[in-house]
């Protein structure tokens, strides 16, 4: 078990490592002198030789690379070129909008769709099922930033029940920072919830068959907590993997369904600074959305034990 | 009987918009770029079915383009896709040592970015644009392609009639390509479909952020996004595009799963 703990965790970190490279090189294939791309057009010769020597410009690139490395270890991700702000504080306010909504999604859509994957499962080849796989098949074919216009139109423009733009946060009034959200969170968990369901309906299928199941049945426990106690566990651990995998995507992803909402995300930041060719936040997005990905998928392998401890078995 | 459903539904909408994709390319009912500014937001009616865009060009032909456009983004962008990431992975399977080290550790490296995201930022280093998006987005899927390919070598290359294929004298090169690649001919095919539609959903994504192909050319992404500030007056504009995607996103997602269920009998049953 420890041993599953720390591999794990040694993993990451090399994974983490190659990251952290690849975005490197990533910053260095931009066309252009790193130096006048993190000062921007403005700035003049001797601020670029100060930076220059500071970054070690002209030094081989390994010994760029640490003094790069070391500069984002003691958290400094640079100044955006756009704004003038510290990039570091700017990227985690951002990050703290998009996760918000991100969570949120994911969460309703696993409460609705894992019982309802499993239900199907249970209920395989009926009316139901046929239904339920439809619609999830159905569901995760409408792209999210197009189902949020439509959402926009409907709820926002027509029906006037939310505001069509902007966002607050959530220090001041909860229900008016939620007013914001909501459109977003409900398109995203619409989408979420069409993946969700075929996963859980397929692993849950998976498990049915298994003899320990018709044993359990065999000994007379209930239905339901068969379903509950005996097959959810063991069918519940791929679904795990595959929700790791969605957060992350979706914490750096969702830039479209962020920019027909308009809300101040991470995934908005980015592309804007794309745009403005404001390198400094560019780099910072893909660090930290990045190394966010790699760490979920972290959680889960440590998590993973706990409905399937076989894992853990060399 | 839904995998033979499955199977149907998809072939029909991936078909039908194939044949539009390549009707379009040679006829569209009007020129898709041609502007007509007496007949601005014009609805849908029997001269134009789908109606007008906000420069009075005529929508259905504009889809027609798109299709086009969008179609064949995706399909050079799957192409490119496997070709790079089936000659990698054999490579980071056949040989030992530092290359193929290096090849797995930059491939393990890609696939540590969310995938969008990582497309996104390769466009800043190639460019916006047509070409941008083909580059961008095939080196985001290569990694997916290497991995497959490297397992199903790794577990082929030591079986016994690989090996046997060795000892009759075949050159590693024949043993390879006739012997080993076959094995991850399913797999691919099943991802590749999948494929396709994530890289028309990404296209048309890139194209409404303003990173993919530039306006006038049509594609869907680009015309939902210059169809969204007037989905109050002009509905279909927003409408018609994203049923677009949709369809071609079910279509892949059905063909997806027949495939699968045919080419994997593990999965056939469930």
């Amino acid at each position: 078990m420890f041993r599953y703990f720390l591999r794990r965790t040694l993993m990451t970190g090399i994974t983490l490592s190659l990251v952290g490279i690849t975005v490197f090189f990533i910053m260095r294939l931009i066309p252009g002198d790193p130096a006048s791309l993190m000062l921007g057009e403005s700035a003049t010769d001797e601020q670029l030789q100060i930076l220059r020597g500071r970054w070690g410009l002209d030094q081989p690139l390994p010994v760029q690379f640490g003094y790069w490395l070391a500069s984002l270890l003691s958290g400094d991700f640079g100044v955006s070129t756009r704004t003038g702000q510290d990039v570091l504080p700017l990227i985690l306010d951002r990050f703290g909008v998009t996760a918000t909504i991100v969570v949120l999604a994911v969460a309703i859509a696993v409460a609705i769709a894992v019982p309802a994957g499993m239900i199907a499962a249970w209920r395989q080849n009926s009316l139901t099922d046929v239904v339920a796989i439809s619609l999830a098949t159905l569901l995760l074919s409408i792209p999210s930033f197009w189902l949020g216009l439509i959402m926009l139109l409907v709820f926002g423009l027509k029906l006037g029940w939310v505001p069509v733009l902007g966002f607050v946060g959530f220090d001041g009034d909860i229900l008016r920072a939620l007013s914001f959200i909501i459109l977003p969170v409900v398109t995203l968990a619409l989408i979420e919830i069409g993946v969700l369901i075929r996963m859980a309906r397929a692993s849950t299928i998976e498990v049915l068959r298994l003899e320990y199941v018709t044993h359990a049945r065999a000994k007379g426990i209930p239905e339901w907590k068969v379903l509950v106690r005996h097959v959810f566990p063991n069918a519940f651990a791929p679904t795990l993997t595959l929700i790791g995998l969605m957060l992350g995507n979706l914490l750096g992803g969702i830039a479209v369904l962020e920019t027909v909402f308009t809300l101040p995300g991470i995934g908005k930041l980015l592309v804007e600074s794309i745009f403005a060719r404001d390198y400094p936040v560019v780099q910072g997005c893909l660090l930290l959305t990045a190394t966010v990905f790699v760490l979920i998928n972290l959680v889960v392998d440590l998590l993973y034990p706990v409905f399937d401890p076989r894992v853990t078995v060399e | 009987m839904i995998n033979k459903a499955n199977l149907f539904a998809g072939a029909a909408l991936t078909g039908g918009l194939l044949a539009a994709a390549i009707l379009g390319a040679f006829w569209t009912p009007y020129n898709p770029l041609q502007l007509d500014m007496l007949n601005r937001l014009g609805v849908p009616s029997s001269a134009n079915w789908l109606g007008t865009d906000e420069f009075g060009r005529d929508v259905l032909s504009r889809l027609m383009a798109g299709a086009t456009a969008s179609l064949s983004i995706a399909a050079i962008t799957v192409a490119l896709a496997i070709v790079s990431g089936t000659f990698l992975g054999m490579l980071a399977g056949v040989t030992r040592g530092w290359a193929a080290r290096g090849i797995s550790a930059v491939s393990d490296a890609l696939l540590a970015f969310p995938g969008i995201l990582l497309a996104l930022t390769l466009i800043v280093i190639v460019g916006a644009g047509r070409n941008g998006i083909v580059i961008a987005l095939a080196i985001a899927y290569m990694p997916g392609v290497m991995r497959i390919v490297r397992s199903s070598v790794l577990s082929a290359r030591e079986r016994e009639y690989v090996e046997a294929s060795r000892v009759i004298g075949n050159s590693e090169l024949y043993t390879m390509l006739v012997h080993v690649l076959p094995n991850c001919l399913a797999p691919i095919t099943v991802l590749g479909t999948s494929m396709f539609g994530w890289a028309i959903l990404s296209e048309s994504a890139l194209s409404f952020l303003g990173l993919g192909v530039p306006p006038p050319a049509p594609t869907w992404g680009n015309m939902l996004a210059s169809g969204q500030p007037f989905f109050e007056q002009a509905l279909w504009l927003s409408l018609a595009p994203g049923i677009c995607i949709s369809v071609a996103l079910l279509g892949t997602n059905l063909l997806g799963d027949a495939l699968r269920d045919r080419l994997d009998p593990r999965m056939a049953a469930i």
